[in-house]
């Protein structure tokens, strides 16, 4: 089947989909997209996570025919100007800069998680409280960190982003 | 396979009336474990959700109507108040992400006994909403689940929504993983108190071949509050821990990769006898408890 | 030859680091492709025409194949080839030690998932669904599922020399593998064989069997060269190690099959063995075309081996006072089907089984057993992982017993420099083990946490599954200390190969490093870059992709990498720098004392030289390779375990606090401190990284993680129900990194990665003991355990 979608911004359309394809599928081996990452297949680790019109989701539970017409944001569409630019998103430069990327497996969908915490948070005007940060990130597995330096990425990018500029999320 | 997405409720019902072993998909964290994993190739994959009657909630004729498409987010966010166990039991399940796309009405399709959203939803006396070209028929989810992964839906119905009577007392939900999040239930429980009528309702899951009552606690409970539902007196130490074990003893559970069954009888009794202990408490001051 | 879309680990400009020195939190090359979703793992590279390929498995744990036959999967439309182990040209068998395991079942198949036959298609469900086609006939045999049984060994042997009791095998127990089922029996004998003392704990453990659970599935990508040869990207630990074997099974010289390691989601011991590498190249020598192979995660529980489980029975003695007279231990390591790097690590169970402590008395036997269990070999922590559970479980017994404090008994018998090991080792580095306890001890201690009515369900047993409000919940502390050895022992010719070019590029000196140490996350390739920048001066530093057009670098593994690849990129610095002083002194033309390389400049301090560097070199290149080897180890005595047998030892201690709901067996760990000795830190924020990440995965195996098997069969393959922590479940963690210097090692350093992911564990294991009263011998702990249910 074809699929038309809008994929960061960009409208895409893709043929002979075969029906049980999932969207993360489509998006790593169809579309060239492979930050999205297919670390289980069964909503469990959260590395595949994007937006589904503005919804943080595991794209490997999504069919592809679901999104057909809809909004895709991912990891790639996180970096400012897209690939390319040498900019990073404030999230981005907070997992580099605190050191909570080991292997990086994980760290696409964990980006798309905390972004999506953050934007949520910075739109009521506040910061995070831990206990909410772990909450927001219990579905994203990482087998390397402990998780405790992401925490710190994350207080990190919440504090840049509280005092930043607005960035265009991939949202 | 074949891939249909229907744009309203007539067409869907057609489409499942043509083709009885057409698979419904609306959040797909079942189908699509199945599909990615090999284990499951319909021949049709029925999307819904492009059904907008599916992904509202409204309130009809003094019951709440959730359509069975609304993901477990919106359970939580919109729901606290009208629905707070299965706020609670929404809240368990899975992580942020899956909370963003399963539905209530996916978890009666896929009638897990491990279906996180069942006690509640006995606890609280709900009614499923199933629908076919034949017409619209209520369900008591208490005659909903049939057997293990088995349901009263017949192979030309969908599930339309679920129907709870708002609650005018306190309700409790706990379950049981190894996990402090993202788990599957290794037991769960449901509480609700309806002092309107007098009345308890429970829900036991992931300790039975499917989600089921314990109508004796019910019954004993009932009569134990029967002097206390006015006077909003203390609850005996003792009848939380009979009404714990009288829960514990509606189980008929296995042992499984998750837990054995004398664990889940066990983690079923601390459960009720706790989750009663929170819900008079509940009571007492006079508020019913959110998520 | 021809190269995927998506090429392995970025260009290699991109892998120019901004910069940092030895000793600074310099960052990670690859990061910044990492945050933007460009860093291509082994999963995710491509080519246009390229196959998909899958594998069929054995769905019995042990069976006899009847026949194979692949014709209906042939039919199938998209599919390209279909092998057998009849279409493997060369050797049929491989493996890292021992070389019994088959490429593809040859007439039995010895564990639930051993790959049968393979198939290659256009679409992934093409060659899953053809696959499924493939008809073969097994006659299914009873397995083999108990490491004693399966030695004959069906009681506790309490003397420590000889079984206390043989019995005879059945005939399908007892050859599992025509040299019988022992792996390897590593015996240490020391002082008296029969002491006595006032005080004696005797307690029986085991470890449940642990997966490494790397996020990035086994996967790869074969394309065949125009030589007849293969080109293999891949996601592994050691690419010369995997070259080796697969040259043997394709019967092609090294030179036609070229490995280059492609982006690695984790590996942990899981990727020291073969899983696709063979496959794939056999499918596109087949074809002609390059395969992909990328397993999901149920396959992966069935694609690489795990932690061995560990049956264990331990008898302390010690005096009133609590000095330890003797330990004697007994363990068991279920290797599975295959031997994979059983004997190594029975080698590490068995040499370090009694931890950092000095005992005059000593009697290990340690056992490596075949079963139709899934394969196990490599884990984080390498035989030390399970011995320590037991062993620091005994030694609270044994405070408990003595009604002395467990850190003060530690304490009294711990380790030091200078020290004598069980096995004759004389401890010639800093081995601060009262240090780390004593640290721990002064950290505070977090507060309690709020319970009724202030509750945040985050914070209690079982969170926001809303189990307790705080009733039954108690807290409980627990301590916990262990050694690890660093890099390969008893013998083993550890070394590295590190090539390092110094070049004028576009006016500035730029450094290039190559080695084949594979990245695995753990961050070697900032370590390499770090090293470069510090003995050459530059701040420009590229780290070549890894492949094997360099020699090898051993494996990344048992903690070695920083210390033999950074030990082999700082020697062939040294040698580049060498020669560069050398071309500066020709340009000075006079000798000049005190020259060195700093800031892009030759200097001397003294003489008040300072040269660019690239005025130095003009258009010459200055490359080095060389081999660099840590001080030799030897084997140990077959019948005593005496020798010399490990280069280093890394010492880390935990202190674990929990709460446990007692009536409902939940955990939530509150609190993990840490301290550990790095000898020095070459990358402060990396070491702490490990040290977290060791900390997480020896949580896990304490409270969660187990592959469960019965009768042969995994119950768990899937992230549903094999349990890894989430950030729910790993507390805060306090660190404390000690750096005292190792004078045989580069810049005095330690290898960091396993020692926190053995004394992690344990520590939790004794806070819920603490809190429960429970004695507790088994982990993972599950609720059961905690109700008595």
């Amino acid at each position: 089947m074809r699929l038309s979608c809008t994929v960061n911004g960009t409208p895409q359309q893709v043929d002979d989909v075969w029906e049980g394809e999932s969207l993360l599928y489509v998006l790593r081996e169809r579309m060239g997209l492979p930050g999205s990452k297919n670390a289980c297949e069964q909503g469990e680790c959260g590395s595949c996570t994007v937006y589904l019109d503005g919804l943080p989701v595991c794209a490997c539970l999504v069919a592809a025919g679901q999104a057909q017409g809809r909004e895709v944001g991912t990891v790639e569409g996180l970096t400012p100007a897209g690939a390319g630019s040498g900019e990073l998103h404030p999230v981005q430069q907070a997992f580099l800069e605190a050191g909570a990327v080991q292997c990086g497996f994980c760290t696409p969908g964990l980006l798309v998680a905390t972004d999506d915490l953050l934007t949520r948070s910075r739109a009521e005007g506040r910061k995070p409280a831990d206990a909410e940060i772990r909450e927001a990130l219990a579905g994203n597995l990482c087998r390397c960190t402990g998780y405790e330096k992401i925490l710190d990425a994350v207080r990190l990018a919440a504090d840049r982003m509280a005092a930043g500029p607005t960035t265009e999320a991939a949202r | 396979m074949d891939f249909l997405q229907p744009a309203t409720w007539e067409e869907a019902l057609e489409a499942k009336a043509a083709s009885r072993d057409a698979v419904p998909i609306a959040g797909g964290t079942d189908v699509m474990v199945g599909i990615n994993f090999g284990r499951l190739r319909p021949s049709l994959l029925l999307d819904l959700t492009r059904v907008p009657e599916l992904q509202q909630w409204d309130d009809d004729d003094g019951a709440v109507r959730l359509g069975a498409g609304v993901p477990y987010a919106r359970v939580i966010s919109e729901l606290g108040d009208r629905l707070p166990g299965l706020a609670m039991a929404a809240r368990t399940i899975g992580s942020p992400q899956i909370r963003n796309r399963g539905t209530v009405g996916g978890n009666l399709a896929t009638a897990s006994p491990a279906g996180d959203a069942h006690p509640a939803l006995l606890a609280a006396d709900a009614e499923v909403e199933v629908a076919s070209v034949r017409g619209t028929r209520r369900i008591p989810v208490t005659e909903f689940y049939r057997g293990v992964k088995r349901s009263a839906l017949a192979d030309d119905e969908l599930i339309a929504a679920v129907r709870t009577v708002p609650p005018r007392g306190p309700q409790q939900y706990s379950k049981i993983g190894t996990r402090n999040a993202m788990v599957i239930a290794v037991a769960a429980f449901g509480l609700a108190l309806h002092p309107d009528r007098r009345a308890v309702g429970t829900g036991i899951g992931s300790a039975a071949p499917t989600p089921r009552r314990a109508p004796a606690a019910e019954e004993f409970l009932a009569g134990e509050l029967d002097g206390l539902w006015d006077s909003r007196a203390e609850l005996p130490a003792a009848t939380a821990v009979r009404f714990g074990e009288l829960v514990a003893e509606a189980a008929a559970p296995i042992d499984d990769v998750r837990g054995t069954a004398r664990y889940r009888v066990h983690a079923l009794s601390v459960m009720a006898r706790r989750a009663l202990t929170w819900a008079w408490a509940d009571y007492r001051k006079g508020d019913p408890t959110c998520a | 030859m021809s190269t995927p879309t998506r090429t392995p680990s970025g260009a290699p400009a991109q892998m120019t680091g901004a910069g940092g020195r030895v000793g600074d939190d310099a960052q990670r090359p690859d990061g910044v492709l990492k945050v933007r979703g460009e860093f291509a793992y082994s999963s995710d590279l491509w080519m246009d025409d390229m196959l998909w390929g899958v594998t069929l498995r054995s769905p019995h744990p042990h069976a006899r194949i009847r026949s194979i036959d692949v014709g209906p999967a042939l039919a199938v439309p998209g599919v390209q080839a279909v092998l057998t182990s009849d279409d493997v040209p060369g050797e049929k068998v491989y493996g890292l030690e021992l070389a019994d395991q088959p490429v593809l079942a040859l007439d039995v198949v010895r564990y639930q998932g051993e790959p049968v036959a393979l198939v290659a298609a256009d679409h992934p469900d093409t060659a899953r669904r053809a696959a499924a086609r493939i008809v073969v006939d097994y006659d299914v045999r009873e397995p083999v599922t108990d490491a004693r049984a399966a030695l004959g060994h069906p009681t506790w042997n309490q003397l420590h020399d000889a079984p206390a009791e043989v019995t005879e095998l059945s005939r399908e127990s007892a050859n599992l593998h025509p040299h019988g089922n022992l792996v390897r029996h590593l015996k240490v004998r020391k002082g008296d064989p029969e002491p006595t003392a006032d005080v004696v704990v005797v307690g029986e453990y085991e470890v449940g069997m642990q997966d490494q659970a790397f996020l990035g599935p086994e996967s790869g990508l074969a394309v065949p060269g125009e030589d007849g040869g293969v080109d293999l990207y891949v996601a592994t630990q050691w690419l010369h190690v995997d070259q080796r074997q697969i040259c043997a099974a394709l019967g092609l010289p090294p030179e036609r099959v070229r490995l280059t390691l492609a982006g690695v989601g984790g590996a942990f011991g899981g990727r020291e063995d073969l899983s696709m590498h063979v496959h794939a190249c056999l499918l596109a020598l087949h074809t002609g075309k390059p395969v992909k192979m990328s397993y999901n995660r149920e396959e992966s529980f069935f694609g690489h081996v795990h932690r061995h489980p560990a049956t264990m029975r331990y008898e302390h003695g010690a005096t009133r006072d609590g000095d330890l007279v003797y330990v004697k231990a007994t363990i068991y390591f279920d290797g599975g089907a295959y031997a994979s790097s059983t004997p190594a690590v029975v080698g590490n169970g068995g040499t370090m089984g009694i931890g950092p402590y000095v005992v005059p008395n000593v009697h290990v036997d340690c056992y490596g057993v075949y079963t139709n269990n899934p394969p196990c070999g490599a884990m984080r922590g390498f035989g030390s992982v399970q011995t320590a559970f037991a062993y620091e479980s005994q030694m609270d017994a044994l405070a408990a017993e003595l009604g002395m404090d467990a850190v003060e008994l530690r304490c009294r018998n711990a380790l030091e420099q200078g020290s004598e090991t069980p096995t004759g080792q004389v401890v010639d580095s800093p081995a601060p083990v009262v240090e780390l306890l004593r640290r721990l001890e002064a950290m505070p201690l977090p507060p309690e946490v709020p319970t009724g009515d202030d509750v945040d369900l985050r914070d209690m047993p079982g969170g926001v599954s809303n189990t307790t409000h705080g009733e039954g919940v108690r807290r409980g502390v627990g301590y916990a200390v262990a050694y690890k050895n660093v890099a390969f022992s008893e013998g083993f010719d550890d070394h590295s190969t590190a090539r390092v070019r110094l070049e004028v590029v576009g006016g500035e000196a730029v450094a290039t490093v190559h080695t084949a140490a594979a990245e695995v996350g753990q961050g070697l390739v900032t370590v390499e870059q770090q090293i470069a920048r510090t003995e050459l001066g530059v701040d420009r530093v590229t780290v070549h992709p890894k492949d094997t057009a360099v020699g090898s670098a051993g494996s990344t593994s048992a903690s070695r990498q920083t210390y033999v690849t950074g030990g082999a990129v700082k020697a062939a610095c040294e040698a580049v720098r060498a020669r560069v002083l050398e071309m500066a002194r020709s340009v000075v033309g006079r000798p000049v004392a005190d020259l060195r390389l700093d800031g892009g400049k030759v200097v001397s301090d003294l003489e008040g030289v300072a040269l660019p560097l690239a005025d130095v070199l003009g258009d010459t290149v200055v490359e080095e390779t060389l081999e660099w080897r840590h001080r030799p180890t030897e084997a140990v005595d077959p019948e005593t375990g005496q020798g010399f047998a490990h280069v280093q030892y890394a010492f880390s201690a935990h202190r674990a606090v929990v709460d446990v709901d007692t009536e409902l067996g939940l955990v939530k760990v509150v609190e993990m401190a840490c301290t550990q000795d790095v000898g020095r830190a070459i990358n402060p924020q990396a070491v702490v990284g490990q040290i977290h990440g060791g900390t997480a995965q020896g949580l896990g195996l304490a409270v969660m993680e187990e592959i469960l098997v019965r009768d042969g069969r995994v119950q768990n393959p899937s992230f549903t129900d094999y349990l890894i922590p989430t950030v729910l479940d790993m507390p805060p963690m306090r660190v404390e990194i000690l750096e005292y210097a190792d004078p045989h090692a580069p810049y005095g350093l330690r290898g960091v990665g396993e020692a926190p992911n053995i004394s992690s564990g344990p520590a939790v294991l004794a806070a819920i003991r603490q809190a429960t009263g429970l004695p507790l011998t088994r982990v993972p702990v599950r609720p059961e355990h905690l109700t008595g249910t």
